[in-house]
């Protein structure tokens, strides 16, 4: 999960990477709405070759489409099953291909923009909100740090657990839990004052 | 070289039910030199002191000033001045990737991202880590991490640079490599350690035990007043 949030973003020329943010954004949500919004298994396969093609435009290589996929496959395996089982096989497939699909096109946003251009961009698009008194750039930066602070959370659950483990406290819940919310409020105390010092937000 | 100058400065936290704790008493010190170490047990106080410099921790009591501007009602114009380099680089870190890291502490100097993007990629070829840039910060060795904290704080261009323990959580290769590269930065040097090889190479050292300012001087006099009361 850390390799897929971190270090996403695969720099390049191709015609995805020069593409403004904001139509790659709009694209996005073109493309989600549809897949979402067409109720037919034969359009899910045409989806799923698209949102392919599209990460073969972005040139994503296939080591980080995997990655992608996996991440999103173990929940489509689950929503697949039970669709099976509510409502029969062809509407499971469905899901199943439609869940991917979804996946892989969000890949192709992040694998052609930074955070940074991210940041820019929603600093950009938050600037109306000047007017009732919110600060654009906050706006953006929140939304980056939340994203930045995935694999860090990530790497402080997978600690806790094995010192939870070491301690032979592995089936304690409290043993895990405590330690984990302490450590990730404590580093978000950290990340606040490190922001702090680099004058970020002053 | 900027003049940090803590006037009176004593810095007090309230214990429920208990009344008030010091956790630097009051003190009164002016750093001109160019490296200035400050040792010291764990919880003496040392890094409360260095936390005063760019506003991180407030004085209960007291003034800080660098170059004459107050921490606290000048701190964004005194941050802009203050790099800090904190202990655990991990926490100063927040971008996926090291350029972008880099990228955001440029973002109120440097406008337009090409213009930002080609400053960062310049911050991190001078520290060696070109080959990085676009490597997930969370890859790097502790060293490297150091030294891309190091990077993001020099970006600003700072005239002061304060370095709370960086080199507590690294291997000696690492100790010596981060230490090389801060003892040999142009800007004035705060730095905060427990390690007197570094601490000796510096122009001056503070020795703070127990929230005070026990010793203040050469290294020679400093650390031997420093082991002496260790040894006690």
């Amino acid at each position: 999960m850390s390799d897929l949030m971190a270090g996403l973003h695969q720099p390049g020329d191709t015609l995805l990477h020069r593409l403004p943010v904001g139509a790659k954004v709009l694209g996005l949500a073109a493309l989600s709405l549809s897949i979402v919004v067409v109720r037919d298994v034969r359009a899910a396969p045409v989806f799923l070759l698209v949102t392919l093609l599209l990460a073969a435009l972005a040139r994503v290589p296939l080591r980080s489409v995997w990655r992608a996929a996996r991440g999103v496959l173990a929940i489509a395996v689950v929503a697949g099953a039970l669709q099976w089982w509510w409502y029969g096989a062809e509407k499971a497939l469905e899901t199943f291909l439609d869940l991917l699909s979804l996946g892989l096109a969000a890949l192709s946003l992040t694998a052609t923009t930074s955070i940074n251009e991210m940041v820019d961009a929603l600093a950009r698009w938050a600037r109306p909100l000047r007017f009732v008194g919110v600060d654009p750039d906050r706006v953006a930066l929140t939304v980056a740090l939340t994203i930045g602070a995935l694999p860090g959370t990530i790497a402080i659950a997978r600690e806790t657990r094995d010192a939870a483990r070491a301690r032979g406290l592995d089936r304690n819940p409290r043993a895990y839990l405590s330690p984990f919310v302490i450590r990730v409020v404590a580093r978000a105390q950290e990340s606040g004052d490190a922001l702090h010092a680099r004058g970020i937000g002053d | 070289m900027p003049e940090i100058r803590f006037d009176s400065v004593a810095v007090r936290v309230p214990l429920p039910g208990r009344g008030e704790r010091e956790i630097l008493a009051r003190t009164t010190l002016t750093l001109t030199e160019p490296r200035v170490a400050v040792i010291g047990a764990n919880g003496s106080g040392k890094s409360t002191l260095a936390r005063l410099v760019n506003g991180l921790v407030r004085p209960s009591s007291g003034h800080v000033t660098v170059d004459g501007r107050d921490v606290v009602r000048d701190g964004a114009a005194v941050r802009r001045t203050v790099g800090f380099c904190f202990t655990d680089p991990a926490a100063q870190l927040v971008m996926p990737t090291c350029v972008e890291d880099v990228e955001l502490s440029l973002r109120r100097t440097v406008p337009g991202s090409e213009a930002r993007r080609e400053r960062a990629l310049e911050v991190l070829a001078a520290h060696g880590l070109e080959e990085h840039a676009h490597d997930s910060v969370h890859s790097l060795s502790g060293g490297q991490r150091q030294l891309l904290a190091l990077a993001g704080v020099l970006a600003t261009e700072p005239t002061v640079v304060v370095a709370d323990e960086p080199t507590t959580l690294l291997d000696r290769a690492n100790t010596r490599r981060i230490g090389h590269a801060l003892l040999g930065l142009s800007q004035q040097l705060l730095l905060v350690t427990h390690d007197l090889d570094l601490a000796a190479r510096c122009d001056r050292v503070v020795v703070i035990d127990d929230a005070r300012v026990v010793a203040d001087g050469t290294p020679t006099e400093s650390i031997a007043h420093y082991t002496s009361l260790v040894d006690t």
